[in-house]
């Protein structure tokens, strides 16, 4: 095993504890709490509220359209990230053609973009 | 003084090395950085509540907190008492388990950042080589939770702040993302560390035109991330009371609380390492610089917060989508005109007023794409 495969192996261990001991920092103090709270549980207490009044309806329904659309567009941009980072990592090795070539990807993008913003679905009322 | 901590830490290593064999110095050098993180998020989350509390009072021409310890100084440990020793109500109708998991899934990512902030020369706790990567990825982990407490809660108000909060927190996020690019391209690392490392000799990339936007855009684009004011639409407390975390009390709402501190403390040092040079500067040591650096950021967050009243949620989607991404994909090109023109130097005229030309006639165009819809102006004929 060569030096540099062990320190990443090092350095993920760290992230992968780091990442355990994240979760434990997070239930710890509600572990803590949960010696010295009071419990007295009430029907008006346990209420959801809803600024003194009876709750009426259902608050798990359905959400507008809009919504979706965003998410879909995000998802769009988020996976261009994923093709982005590695080039502009790589720029200055790659020198001009990769240039164009991103350029023509971007490009694409934005024509979708600009689409999105004349059909107004960027729009929010 | 420079190396203090990193000195302590490698005494450490260095006294467990002398007893057990190698690989538990590599155990206590993983335990000695988690602990110190584990020590500074929740001291950096509790003053931070207290310099908020102080700023905002002093620019209300109020005095702040100075009842608990001398200048309040005590007072979030008071605060951190009473939340600790306040009930926690759960609502009948609440989804038990979602109720319970979202603030510790809220917390887990904050904290997971500070894995790859330079505090200092020599002072990252782990050097990724894939840093920001690692931080864009982990700092969006806690949208889940959000929506989670959101939906979890059962309440109305709770859902309306989550799909708002996750709306606004996605669409920040690419803009966010995309102004990181110009400083891959500069540097050619996703390291934090060697990002920092290329802007020694005052070469800080916010002194670029291309920087200079990229760093606005990307403290903006943190600060709607946090779901900070003004893009605090998520827990208008005027509209929506809390938001997501309305049914939240006692140590779940300290939690919630906690995340956003340390996450707005993340973003002040991701933006401090990007593009303001990180630990680089004269004569202090490398980690007082740093903090200096991130607290004037943080500074400005509370400034925003005093000054400026809430964004509308058409005028919040139009900024990120139809503002900032077009202006952070402009940046890009910026970037790599300023890269082929100025042949590694860092400073040379036409690099410099090319892009500058290039990016201030495209903030003008969007302003223009962008101009508001306003009403005719109103004649009182009466009056005048």
């Amino acid at each position: 095993m060569n030096a540099e495969y062990s320190e990443y192996l090092e350095q993920y261990l760290f992230v992968g504890l780091f990442a355990l001991f994240a979760l434990v920092f997070g239930m710890l103090p509600l572990i803590a709490a949960r010696f010295v709270t009071p419990k007295k549980p009430s029907k008006s207490k346990q209420d959801t509220y809803e600024c003194g009044l009876e709750a009426v309806g259902e608050p798990w329904i359905q959400f507008r359209a809009q919504y979706y659309v965003i998410a879909l567009i995000f998802i769009i941009f988020d996976v261009e990230t994923v093709f982005i980072y590695p080039w502009a990592v790589a720029f200055k090795k790659l020198g001009l053609e990769a240039f164009w070539a991103m350029m023509i990807f971007v490009g694409i993008l934005v024509l979708g973009l600009l689409y999105e913003w004349r059909k107004k679905s960027l729009e929010w009322e | 003084m420079d190396q203090m901590f990193v000195n302590i830490k490698a005494a450490l290593v260095g006294l467990s090395d002398k007893v057990f064999p190698d690989w538990v110095g590599v155990l206590v050098s993983i335990a000695v950085s988690i602990v110190a993180i584990a020590l500074l998020g929740p001291l950096i989350m509790m003053y931070l509540t207290l310099i908020e509390r102080k700023v905002v009072a002093r620019m209300q021409n109020r005095i702040g907190p100075n009842r608990v310890g001398k200048y309040g100084l005590l007072q979030p440990l008071a605060d951190g008492v009473k939340m600790l020793i306040k009930e926690d109500i759960v609502p009948r109708n609440a989804d038990k388990v979602l109720h319970l998991l979202a603030p510790i899934l809220i917390v887990a990512p904050a904290l997971l950042v500070f894995a790859v902030l330079p505090f200092g020369r020599n002072m990252t706790a782990v050097d990724l080589n894939v840093g920001i990567l690692f931080f864009a990825a982990i700092s969006s982990i806690g949208t889940i939770g959000i929506f989670m407490a959101a939906w979890g809660s059962n309440n109305k108000f709770s859902v309306l702040g989550g799909m708002r909060s996750v709306a606004q927190m996605i669409s920040y996020e690419i803009p966010m993302v995309m102004s990181v690019v110009p400083v891959l391209l500069a540097v050619g690392s996703l390291s934090t560390n060697a990002i920092v490392e290329a802007q020694a000799d005052w070469h800080w990339f916010v002194f670029t035109p291309w920087g200079f936007l990229g760093c606005v855009i990307f403290f903006l684009c943190g600060v709607a991330e946090c779901n900070r004011s003004p893009f605090d639409l998520a827990e208008a407390e005027s509209e929506i009371i809390a938001g997501f975390h309305t049914e939240y009390s006692g140590m779940k709402f300290a939690l919630f609380y906690m995340a956003e501190f340390m996450s707005a403390f993340t973003i002040s040092g991701m933006t401090t390492t990007l593009f303001l040079g990180g630990w680089q500067g004269p004569l202090l040591p490398s980690w007082l610089w740093f903090f200096l650096k991130t607290y004037g950021l943080i500074f400005i967050m509370l400034w925003f917060r005093a000054t400026l009243p809430r964004l509308r949620v058409d005028q919040l989607m139009a900024l990120a989508w139809k503002f900032l991404l077009p202006l952070s994909l402009v940046n890009i090109v910026a970037t790599c005109i300023w890269h082929f023109l100025s042949d590694e130097a860092f400073f040379t005229p036409a690099a410099f007023l090319v892009p500058l030309a290039l990016l201030v006639f495209s903030y003008w165009g969007l302003m223009k794409l962008n101009q508001p819809y306003m009403p005719e102006k109103r004649v009182y004929p009466l009056v005048d």
